[in-house]
């Protein structure tokens, strides 16, 4: 049984290995990276609007990257490195998904905009 | 390790031939459980990627309705989102506690994040309900339909979250922190912690950005 156990904490397992600090750590700085955005939106601090949502989505992806890091114990060894290869394959397809669909539709919104193409002009 | 067939070497012996690689590594029961509940969250993430993508395309089309601005109260989104912070840092110290084999602190620290959870789910469904009673029905535009499908979908994850941790803490209750046990809970921490990592992509880009439109 004790055999058992330790081989299966031998892989590194993702959920794992955490200790008081990191959480703590991990906590701390989800909190002000939470407190931040939702100051700049319900005070208005930066005038310009494209700005803000520049900034509150950077603050997105940093928070985003510390539960990966504080809270799921993400690393480049847990799991042999097939976790991260996971993770990456995943976020690439996302990425794609995301960018994809909003070009897509917007160039399509655009397009079908009535009033843009003069019809005069068509045959 | 040698990728000869046991069957191949079988034949020569002369004896019944045998299917599977020789020198199979031993793997711990359950060793594997951790990577494929990874490869299970991957998965789901792509799911609230679309639901994402859905968002941010139809996000826009009001049909004359609502807008987010009209809708969404900021303050009580920060307080939503501070009891799932918070859900999941009391998660976390019952992984630390879980780690050192104190059933009742583990026990303890399970309640509170089901509370937490419940809390979080409590608020959304008062937000819903109030957001229904004035007319803003997922029915209502392209654009509360995305926002009821994507919001909905993450509190739908949260509530079988809750059930799964009560079933747990039965589990726990019943049998102690054995090796099954913990290796069940450290899947529900993963589980818990991914859906907070949702819901900071929720309240940026549908609630922070929705009322910066």
């Amino acid at each position: 049984m004790n055999a058992h156990e330790h081989a299966s904490h031998a892989h590194g397992d993702i959920g794992a290995h955490g200790s008081l600090k990191s959480y703590l750590v991990g906590f701390a700085l989800s909190v002000v990276l939470t407190a931040i955005p939702f100051w700049l939106v319900m005070t208005g601090a930066i005038d310009n609007k494209q700005a803000t949502a520049i900034v509150i989505m950077a603050f997105a992806a940093v928070q985003i990257v510390v539960h990966m890091v504080f809270f799921l114990h993400m690393n480049t060894t847990s799991e042999g490195g097939w976790s991260i290869l996971a993770l990456i394959f995943t976020v690439v397809l996302v990425v794609i998904v995301l960018t994809g669909s909003l070009w897509v539709m917007y160039h399509l919104n655009v397009n079908m905009m009535p009033g843009l193409h003069d019809m005069r002009q068509m045959p | 390790m040698s990728l000869t067939l046991t069957s191949s070497l079988a034949k020569t012996a002369g004896t019944e031939p045998v299917f599977h690689l020789e020198n199979e590594q031993e793997h711990a029961e359950g060793g594997s459980t951790m990577l494929g509940f990874w490869i299970y969250l991957m998965s789901d993430c792509l799911i609230f990627a679309m639901l994402f993508a859905a968002y941010g395309v139809l996000g826009g089309n009001y049909a004359a309705g609502p807008a987010p601005k009209d809708l969404f109260d900021l303050q009580l989104v920060a307080v939503n989102t501070s009891m799932l912070l918070l859900s999941s840092i009391t998660y976390g110290f019952a992984m630390l506690t879980m780690e050192k084999g104190r059933v009742a602190a583990t026990q303890a620290w399970l309640a509170v994040t089901g509370l937490f959870g419940l809390a979080f789910i409590g608020i959304e469904l008062y937000e819903f309900a109030h957001m229904i009673h004035e007319g803003a029905t997922p029915q209502r535009s392209a654009f509360l339909s995305a926002f009821f499908t994507l919001v909905g979908t993450h509190g739908l994850h949260v509530t079988f979250g809750i059930i799964w941790l009560v079933t747990l803490m039965v589990q726990v209750w019943t049998r102690g922190l054995i090796a099954a046990n913990r290796r069940r809970l450290m899947c529900l921490s993963m589980f818990w912690h991914f859906l907070d990592v949702i819901w900071i992509g929720v309240f940026t880009f549908v609630y922070l950005m929705g009322m910066l439109r």
